[in-house]
């Protein structure tokens, strides 16, 4: 069997998700962002909401995003993507809304926008990709960045009396009364990526049932901030992130 | 139908205007002298009615950024503050006027730099009319001298600012705000509908339908020649602003030897001392710009050949007059008279400042 026979479209039994386009990506290889995106395509896809769902993306690797999923999209201001999520959601209460944002939109610039848009229990998606370390601008510290992690800002390791503590938000996130499903998840491997898209669909679901705010953190890899492999990366992860942010459900009413 | 005249502070016309021009939604935040903005809206429910959306937001940052998510749906969505909050949302206008999205802001000033007072001030002319955020862009600026214009200028500025896909702002200053004077309200409005919506707005994200492009709404480009080519399209729109909407009045300007030119609560206490002037036997007149920017100035340029000199008035150390001296080339002398921190003057304070010009 030549491989033209084989790509017969009677023998497909995995593809891209149609609402990813063709477009290039800017994403270093082995970075975290493409197969998230793939999963958010999916579980869109999967839910039938095409036409009814609006992303906002972030300030940071992923303010391409709108690049890469054929959806509406808003770029709003360095963290302030829940509070355009906010307005969007409440003016269109059938649209199925969700923010796009890393550890710096999220956790540091957009700190005040995330709590509130989960205290009000806003019915939105915050999708939080947490690689503890600013990508776009070049590898800085970030509110995530662990302790003695070095990066551009913090050449001689993250240290507590300059820098303070890594920030878990997302546990953080989960003591609010208006955060239904606060969940960590990771996709270096399979089954991870099995799992994350299990619960990315639970929260797009919730945000239709009007449930409150569900929160999706991927720990995730930085290999050009961290000046690892791919490989190396997904290794560091596992022995250094996991521990200090550990995979789960901290959440899910 | 007779119209119903209602007794209202500023503040609460503008609320009432919001609704009844079908607005659909007002994110703020609590600042004095503004407050009864969205506490009248709580008040009415008008979610209840009209459906319009109301909410009290962490911060005027966040409000701000709430504008620019409801705008970017093609909403008529609406902010209000005073001037320190109005610093927080420079961040945001200067993004909106960058994704070029329509939205209205209310600025009822207060005397600063910084907490300064909650007393009524003018002071934040230039930033509202030379940039406020950061890079090339202009905001359409509206200041409204009574309670009637206040309603009005809801409508005015909503309008405006869908014409021209441009943020507009009311710039009204702590009396305007704060007086009670007559006013009759618009007639309700509905609120637009998601057909009618998507016909106007074509660019509205509000779900990518079948056989459409993916609206994408950002400030965002990288490529500098395109950003350029961006710049220029957004010069020729406000080109066309300052050519077609201009708005201003003139009281007793006709046969006017001089002329008081001030806006919003100066303009109501000139009014005053043109009054008293004429009375003294001196001629001058009142002209008044309701439209900040875009600026009178071919209008004050042709004045420079008919009258003598003229007394610019505000609450400031000196703002406008800037523009007036620009537009009349220095051709004629252009006084200027202003109190500082919340001082309001008096019509005869005022009238002294125009006897030093004659």
């Amino acid at each position: 069997m030549n491989t033209l026979e084989i790509i017969k479209p009677e023998n497909l039994v995995y593809g891209k998700p149609r609402l990813m386009n063709d477009n290039p990506m800017h994403y270093c290889p082995g970075c975290s962002h493409g197969v998230i995106h793939k999963l958010i395509a999916e579980v869109i896809e999967e839910m039938g909401m095409e036409e009814q769902t609006i992303g906002i993306a972030p300030v940071g690797c992923a303010v391409f995003a709108y690049n890469y999923l054929d959806i509406d999209w808003q770029e709003a201001a360095h963290g302030r993507a829940p509070a355009l999520a906010t307005a969007v959601k409440r003016l269109n209460p059938d649209k199925m809304v969700f923010t796009y944002q890393g550890d710096g939109d999220l956790a540091a610039i957009g700190t005040a926008e995330t709590i509130h848009a989960c205290n009000r229990g806003e019915n939105i998606v915050i999708v939080f990709v947490n690689n503890a370390i600013y990508g776009m601008t070049g590898g800085q510290m970030a509110p995530t960045t662990l302790l003695g992690m070095s990066t551009a800002t913090c050449p001689h390791g993250r240290n507590v009396e300059l820098n303070g503590y890594p920030l878990k938000i997302s546990d953080l996130l989960a003591q609010l009364d208006g955060t239904c499903l606060v969940t960590r998840q990771a996709v270096h491997t399979a089954a991870a990526v099995k799992k994350a898209k299990k619960m990315l669909r639970k929260a797009f679901e919730n945000s239709m049932s009007h449930k409150g705010t569900s929160i999706v953190e991927f720990v995730s890899t930085c290999a050009s901030g961290w000046k690892m492999s791919p490989d190396q990366s997904n290794k560091w992860m596992v022995e250094n992130m996991f521990p200090k942010y550990p995979l789960g459900d901290l959440k899910d009413i | 139908m007779e119209d119903e005249v209602k007794l209202m502070k500023g503040n609460e016309a503008i609320a009432h205007a919001a609704i009844r021009y079908g607005a659909d939604g007002y994110f703020g935040y609590p600042i004095t002298p503004q407050s009864e903005i969205m506490e009248t809206l709580m008040d009415e429910k008008p979610w209840e009615t009209t459906g319009m959306v109301v909410l009290q937001a962490e911060s005027e940052v966040s409000a701000i950024n709430m504008v620019y998510g409801g705008a970017a749906c093609g909403k008529r969505v609406m902010t209000s503050s005073s001037s320190p909050g109005i610093s927080l949302k420079q961040e945001g206008i200067s993004y909106m006027a960058g994704a070029e999205l329509p939205a209205l802001i209310v600025n009822v000033m207060r005397g600063g730099p910084g907490l300064g007072t909650i007393q009524p001030s003018q002071a934040d002319y230039f930033q509202t009319v030379k940039g406020g955020g950061h890079g090339d862009y202009r905001l359409i600026t509206l200041a409204p001298a009574s309670v009637q214009e206040m309603a009005d200028h809801v409508a005015l500025g909503f309008d405006l600012a869908f014409k021209y896909n441009n943020p507009a702002m009311i710039l009204a200053d702590g009396v305007i705000g704060q007086m009670m004077e007559k006013v009759i309200l618009p007639e309700q409005k509905p609120r637009k509908t998601e057909e009618e919506i998507r016909k106007e707005q074509p660019w509205a994200t509000l779900g990518k339908t079948h056989g459409r492009k993916p609206n994408i709404i950002t400030s965002l480009e990288l490529d500098p020649a395109v950003m350029e080519q961006n710049n220029i399209r957004f010069q020729q729109k406000y080109n066309q602003i300052e050519e077609n909407e201009v708005i201003y009045e003139e009281l007793l300007c006709d046969d006017a030897e001089y002329l008081i030119v001030a806006f919003g609560s100066t303009a109501r206490i000139s009014q005053t001392t043109v009054e008293l002037a004429r009375k003294e036997g001196i001629k001058v007149g009142l002209f008044r710009p309701i439209t900040l920017w875009p600026f009178p100035k071919k209008k004050l340029k042709a004045y420079s050949e008919k009258v003598k000199g003229i007394l610019t008035v505000e609450l400031n150390a000196g703002q406008m007059v800037e523009d007036v001296k620009l537009a009349v080339e220095c051709k004629i002398p252009v006084n200027f008279y202003g109190r500082l921190g919340g001082i309001v003057p008096t019509p005869d304070e005022v009238l002294d400042e125009l006897k030093k010009l004659l």
